[in-house]
């Protein structure tokens, strides 16, 4: 993947800093003032997204050094404060005892009242409007359950037994043609789509690349590991009727069994996975760690909140203009 | 369901789960019985007696 093009003065310091053999001088104007709204902060989301990026896959050309350069490490720190700080605003804090963690979880994912994105793509997308979610969301899928990986070494007993048994199974079993990832490129090429990791990071906005930070920011910080399963668990308990919609409105558009299988697949794999992330991750790791139980549920609550605003921002975009961004053709 | 298990059809035959942990349906509104397709939380569905029964 390329360095992405910059969008203000913090992403456009860190894209040039990576430019250049590690180590180089890198500084970044210090940021402060309001953090809500915060998820459409186009130069945060990306300048962020791209410092986790080298955690990831990295860059073409870019110096895998930086990774853990000492000046990129603490311009993300600052980044990341902002953002979780932002993030807490969006997702309130929930009181919950640790034994009734998987009861909360259910209680906040039936109270959920984000817009109804999968309803929208089932009965009324074009197939342009369609060909958008699958760009937007490839920002995240071509590297799905990556970043909930970062958790596996951190946690321990059944809670780390439960994470694997989902994990494996995103992993497709360890075959390459089941991987959810691989299943994704299958409707990307079946939409004229670039399947090339990280081909759509330019033309996705900050609240797109915001889904991802949320999961990378709390799978790399380990004081967030609550939160991290927290997130998963409202991934997966929010997945199986969305995607049975996202299905359907792939066949009504004209795709075949190969295009839908990534979601038909979804339907399934993710009744299976609320189920063990509800009740042997999040529940196992709270009577684990009573303290953590309120994060698990802050954890959930953000991923619920930046969902909503993107299916938001999505929605609203196709109201106002329901022409399609000509640069994610 | 978790562990050593085979599912069959009311003829026998043995159905796919596509993995080794499967989730059952319980409240009768699956579109993919016996499996779960998290249709239960559309219709309000409890199951009585809580975790211990799952
Ligand atoms: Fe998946
Ligand atoms: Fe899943």
């Amino acid at each position: 993947m390329r360095l992405p093009h910059p969008r203000g003065p913090v992403s456009a310091a860190v894209i040039d800093a990576l430019g250049h053999p590690c180590p180089y001088p890198l500084a970044v104007p210090p940021a402060d003032g309001p953090v809500d709204g915060i998820v459409h902060d186009e130069d945060l989301q990306l300048a962020l997204w791209t410092c986790y990026e080298m955690h990831y896959r990295g860059f073409d050309g870019v110096d895998d050094d930086w990774e853990w350069a000492p000046s990129l490490i603490a311009v993300r720190g600052a980044l990341e404060e902002r953002w979780l700080a932002g993030l807490r605003l969006l997702a309130p804090p929930v009181e919950v005892e640790p034994d009734a963690v998987p009861s909360a979880l259910a209680e906040l994912v039936a109270a959920d009242d984000g817009p109804s994105l999968a309803g929208f793509l089932q009965r009324k997308a074009t197939l342009e409007q369609f060909r958008e979610f699958v760009a937007q969301r490839s920002v995240y899928h071509l590297k799905e359950a990556d970043p909930h990986s970062w958790g596996i070494p951190r946690l321990e007993g059944s809670a780390k037994a439960a994470l694997i048994e989902i994990q494996v199974d995103e992993y497709g079993g360890g075959r390459v043609e089941r991987m959810h990832s691989e299943l994704f490129r299958d409707v990307m090429r079946a939409l004229d789509l670039d399947d090339d990791y990280g081909h759509y990071v330019d033309q996705a906005p900050a609240v797109t690349l915001a889904v991802t930070n949320t999961i990378s920011l709390f799978g790399l910080r380990r004081s967030l590991g609550g939160a991290l399963i927290g997130h998963l668990a409202a991934f997966e308990m929010t997945s199986s009727l969305p995607n049975r919609r996202y299905g359907n409105g792939l066949r009504r558009l004209g795709g075949d069994a190969t295009a839908t299988r990534f979601y038909d697949e979804h339907v399934e794999a993710d009744a299976v996975h609320e189920q063990i992330a509800a009740h042997d991750l999040c529940g196992g790791y709270a009577r684990q760690h009573p303290e953590a139980a309120s994060d698990i549920l802050f954890g959930a609550t953000a991923c619920l909140a930046v969902e909503a605003e993107f299916g938001r921002y999505l929605l609203g975009r196709w109201e106002s203009s329901p022409e399609p961004l000509s640069r994610t053709a | 369901m978790r562990g050593d298990f085979e599912l069959r059809t009311q003829s026998g035959e043995v159905i796919d789960g596509g993995r080794g942990t499967v989730a059952l349906c319980r409240c009768g509104l699956s579109a993919i019985k016996p499996l779960c397709d998290g249709t239960h939380k559309v219709g309000g569905f409890h199951a009585s007696g809580g975790d211990r029964e799952r």
